[in-house]
C-alpha cells in the first residue's frame, strides 16, 4: 500500500507522494502468553500511513486492533506480550527505544485517547493540573504557562466557560466535556500521531457527532495524522481517509474508505456490511447475518481465518493464508477469491 | 436452523385463539398511566435526602398486543428505569400499570408472581444476567421450577427452549456461561426469558454489546421468536437503526419524559418533536460522502437532578421561547395506534409558542436523510 496522500479517495491519481510515510508497520506479531495458553492476537500486520491521514481501523472485538494500537506505544504488558515485526512512527523505531525514549516519544510524537476518559484521567488531579504536568514534563516550561496553554487547549476543544473547567476534576465534568478534556490532554504537545482507541463509543449519538466533527476539524487543522479505531461503520464513513479491515488479527482489507464501504471485495468485509442494520433497511426482510463466531484466537484455524464461516471457501482457503492482492492501486485485499465475488447472489440466511 | 419469517405480522395481529388473551382484542397488553421514579439522593447531616434524580417522570404509554414497542433515548433519559419499573424490579413511586386489563398488586388484579410469569426481561449484560455456578439449561429451567413444574418438565421445557433460540441442546444444554460467547450467552437468556411461556418481553440493550455480525443473528433469531410464540416487545436501544428495523411504535424519551410517540415510519420520516429531529439527524450514515459537517446539538443533556423548568429540552432547543420555560408542554390525547404526538409546544396551537400550529417547523434542525441506497450488498 503506497504512501498516498490522496484525501479525495479517488485511486487515480495515486502516484506515490514525495513525503516518506508517518508510520510504517511491517508485519507485526503480538502473542499474550500465559501458562494456560498463547494468544495470537495479532498476526502480521503491515501498512503505512501518510502524514495528516486518517486510518481507521474497523474491526470486531478480539480483532486485535486495539492491541496494534497499544503496540505502537508499547503499551502492552511487557512480561506477557511478544512482539514480533518492525514499527516505526515519524524517526523513532518503535521496538528499539528505550523506557526514557519511550516516556519522551509518548504525548509529543505520539498521543493517545481512550474509550472511557474517567478512567483515563486521574480522579484526584484538575483538569488543568493534568495538561499542565503534560506541557511542563515535555516542553520543560513553568507551570503557570503549562496553566496558560491548558486554558488555550480547552477553548481549542469547545470546552464551554474554560476557565471554571481548568479548575474541575474529572468527576464533576459530563461524558463530552470529559472526551473533550481528554483530547485537548492529548494534543497539549502537537502530536504528530495520534492513536484514538473508540473514543465516541460511550458517547451519545448527539454528543458522539459533536466529537466526531471536532476531531476531524482539529486533525486537519494541527495536520496530524490519526490511526482511529472503531468498530462502528458509520464512525469510519465520517471521519477516515483509509480503512483497514482487521479479522481475527490481520487486515484483511485496505484502501481508501469510499471503496472500502461502498465497493468492498472481502468476504468478511461484504458481510459485516450486510449484516450492518442502516437507516430504511427494509423491516419485512431479514438481515443478512454472517453464520458462526469469530474464532477462537488461542486456536486460529490454519489458512484464512475467516474461512469456517465464508460462503465464499474452497480448499485453497484452509490450506495457506491468502497473501494481499491488490486489485487497484492503494488497494488490498486478503482474499483468493478477491475481485470475483463483489456481487454476490442472494442466498438465504442461515442464522 | 432456517429462520421462516417471510412477510411481518400485522401490528394489530392478536394470536388468534391464544387461550391466555384476557381482555381481547382492543385491550393493550400493557397501559401504563403517569408513572414515576425519584430516586432520592442522601447526603449532609444525617443522612437527609438532599435531592432527587427524576429518573422517569410522569410516563404514561400504551403496548398494544402483538406490536413490537422501541424506546430510544440518550443515556440518562430513564429507559432503562422504565424497564426496571415494568418488570417491578424497582418499587414505583406514582403510577398505575395494567396488563391485559388488570391492575398489577391491586386488589383483584394481577399479583406480582402471575405478571412475571407473563412478562420477563433480557438486559444488556449478557454475562452478569446469568449464575455462573450453574449450567445454563439449569438457568433456564429455573423459571420454571420455581413455577411448580417437575424436574424433568422443566429440564424438557429448557431443551427445546434451546433447540429454538438455536443453539443445540446437546452441545450446550451443560456448559456454564464462560463457556459461551456473547451471542451465545444472550441467546440463553432469551430462552430462559421465554421459559415461563410469556406474553411479552422487555429487551433493555439487548443486543447492544454485541458485535455487528452477531447482533444480527440475535436480532433474526428474536423476529423469529416473536412469531412462533405470539410475543410483543418492548425494546429498548439506543440504536436508531436496529429500533427502525425491529419495532412498529417508537417512543422517545428525553430527561425521564417521554417527547414523541408514534408509527415508526412516520416518526422516521416525519418527526415534530426538535430533539426526536435531532438524534434522528445525529445518525451516521455510511456513505462517506454524506458527511455531517455541523452537530445538530450542541452541549450534552442537562443533569436529571435538577432538571429545567417547562419543557425539558428548551436549553438545547434552537426554538425555544418564554412559553418553553414557563409551561410544560402536554403530549394530547392517544387514540390508537396510528397516533403520531409529541409534548412539544410547536404543536399545540393553543400554546402561544410563536411557531405554534404552523406544521412542520423550519430545517434549521435538518430531518432525517433518506437511506443509503447504494449499501445493498
Amino acid at each position: 500500500m503506497g504512501p498516498q496522500l490522496t484525501t479525495s479517495g479517488t485511486d487515480a491519481k495515486a502516484a506515490p507522494a514525495p513525503t516518506r510515510p508517518l508510520v510504517e508497520v511491517k508485519d507485526l506479531t503480538v502473542k499474550f502468553v500465559s501458562r494456560e495458553a498463547t494468544v495470537q492476537a495479532v498476526n502480521g500486520v503491515s501498512f503505512e500511513m501518510a502524514p495528516g491521514e486518517v486510518l481507521c481501523i474497523i474491526g470486531e472485538s478480539g480483532s486485535g486492533k486495539s492491541v496494534t494500537m497499544r503496540a505502537l506505544m508499547r503499551l502492552l504488558p511487557k512480561r506477557r506480550a511478544v512482539l514480533g515485526g518492525s514499527m516505526r512512527v515519524a524517526d523513532h523505531d518503535i521496538r528499539s527505544l528505550s523506557e526514557r525514549q519511550l516516556t519522551e516519544v509518548r504525548g509529543s510524537t505520539i498521543s493517545m485517547i481512550f474509550q472511557e476518559p474517567m478512567t483515563a484521567l486521574d480522579p484526584v488531579y484538575t483538569i488543568g493540573d493534568q495538561i499542565a504536568e503534560t506541557v511542563v514534563r515535555h516542553e520543560g516550561c513553568s507551570h503557570k504557562q503549562g496553566l496558560t496553554r491548558a486554558l488555550e487547549l480547552l477553548q481549542v476543544v469547545k470546552v464551554p466557560s474554560p476557565e471554571r473547567r481548568l479548575k474541575s476534576y474529572p468527576h464533576e465534568l459530563s461524558g463530552g466535556l470529559r472526551q473533550r478534556a481528554m483530547i485537548a490532554l492529548a494534543l497539549s504537545c502537537r502530536p504528530s500521531l495520534l492513536l484514538a482507541d473508540e473514543p465516541t463509543t460511550a458517547l451519545d449519538a448527539t454528543v458522539q457527532i459533536q466529537v466526531l466533527i471536532l476531531l476531524r476539524k482539529l486533525q486537519k487543522e494541527l495536520g496530524m495524522g490519526v490511526i482511529f479505531v472503531t468498530h462502528d461503520l458509520g464512525v469510519a464513513a465520517q471521519i477516515a481517509d483509509k480503512v483497514a479491515v482487521m479479522y481475527a488479527g490481520r487486515i484483511v482489507e485496505y484502501g481508501s474508505v469510499r471503496d472500502v464501504l461502498m465497493r468492498p471485495t472481502h468476504p468478511y468485509t461484504i458481510g459485516m456490511l450486510a449484516s450492518t442494520i442502516h437507516g430504511g433497511q427494509s423491516r419485512d426482510a431479514e438481515i443478512e447475518a454472517i453464520p458462526g463466531s469469530p474464532p477462537d484466537m488461542r486456536r486460529l484455524p490454519p489458512g484464512c481465518a475467516f474461512a469456517p464461516r465464508c460462503r465464499y471457501e474452497e480448499p485453497a482457503c484452509t490450506a495457506s493464508v491468502p497473501p494481499p492482492t491488490s486489485l487497484a492501486p492503494g488497494r488490498l485485499t486478503c482474499c483468493f477469491r478477491a475481485g470475483h465475488l463483489t456481487r454476490p447472489e442472494p442466498q438465504s440466511v442461515i442464522a | 436452523m432456517r429462520l421462516m419469517t417471510k412477510g411481518r405480522p400485522k401490528l394489530d395481529a392478536v394470536p388468534p385463539g391464544d387461550p391466555r388473551d384476557r381482555g381481547g382484542k382492543i385491550q393493550p397488553m400493557l397501559a401504563v398511566t403517569s408513572l414515576k421514579k425519584h430516586f432520592p439522593i442522601r447526603g449532609g447531616l444525617f443522612n437527609r435526602r438532599t435531592g432527587s434524580v427524576r429518573a422517569v417522570d410522569d410516563v404514561s404509554f400504551v403496548v398494544l398486543k402483538g406490536e413490537t414497542l422501541g424506546v430510544v433515548g440518550e443515556s440518562g433519559c430513564g429507559k432503562s428505569t422504565l424497564a426496571r419499573l415494568l418488570m417491578h424490579l424497582i418499587p414505583k413511586d406514582e403510577g398505575e400499570l395494567v396488563f391485559d386489563g388488570e391492575g398489577v398488586g391491586e386488589a383483584r388484579g394481577l399479583t406480582l408472581r402471575e405478571l412475571r410469569r407473563n412478562m420477563q426481561m433480557v438486559f444488556q449484560d449478557s454475562y452478569s444476567s446469568l449464575n455462573p455456578r450453574l449450567p445454563v439449561e439449569d438457568s433456564i429451567a429455573y423459571g420454571p421450577r420455581v413455577h411448580g413444574t417437575s424436574r424433568a418438565e422443566a429440564k424438557k421445557v429448557a431443551r427445546d427452549l434451546l433447540d429454538k433460540v438455536g443453539l443445540k441442546p446437546e452441545l450446550f444444554g451443560s456448559r456454564y456461561p464462560h463457556e459461551l460467547s456473547g451471542g451465545q450467552k444472550q441467546r440463553v437468556n432469551v430462552a430462559r426469558a421465554l421459559a415461563l411461556s410469556p406474553r411479552m418481553l422487555i429487551l433493555d440493550e439487548a443486543v447492544s454489546a454485541l458485535d455487528k455480525s452477531i447482533e444480527a443473528q440475535v436480532l433474526n433469531q428474536l423476529r423469529y421468536l416473536k412469531r412462533h410464540f405470539n410475543l410483543t416487545y418492548v425494546f429498548i436501544s439506543h440504536d436508531l437503526n436496529v429500533v427502525q428495523y425491529i419495532s412498529d411504535r417508537v417512543l422517545v424519551m428525553y430527561l425521564g419524559q417521554v417527547v414523541e410517540v408514534g408509527p415508526v415510519d412516520a416518526i422516521y420520516a416525519r418527526a415534530k418533536h426538535p430533539y426526536t429531529k435531532a438524534l434522528f439527524s445525529s445518525r451516521l450514515s455510511m456513505d462517506p460522502d454524506d458527511r455531517i459537517d455541523e452537530a445538530p446539538l450542541t452541549g450534552d443533556p442537562p443533569n436529571p437532578i435538577n432538571p429545567p423548568s417547562g419543557c425539558r429540552f428548551r436549553t438545547r432547543c434552537p426554538f425555544a421561547e418564554d412559553v418553553c420555560a414557563a409551561k410544560m408542554p402536554a403530549m394530547g390525547t392517544w387514540v390508537d395506534r396510528a397516533s403520531h404526538l409529541a409534548a412539544c409546544h410547536m404543536e399545540d396551537v393553543a400554546s402561544g409558542h410563536s411557531r405554534a400550529g404552523k406544521g412542520q417547523s423550519p430545517d434549521a434542525v435538518k430531518p432525517s436523510r433518506p437511506a443509503p441506497a447504494a449499501l445493498s450488498v
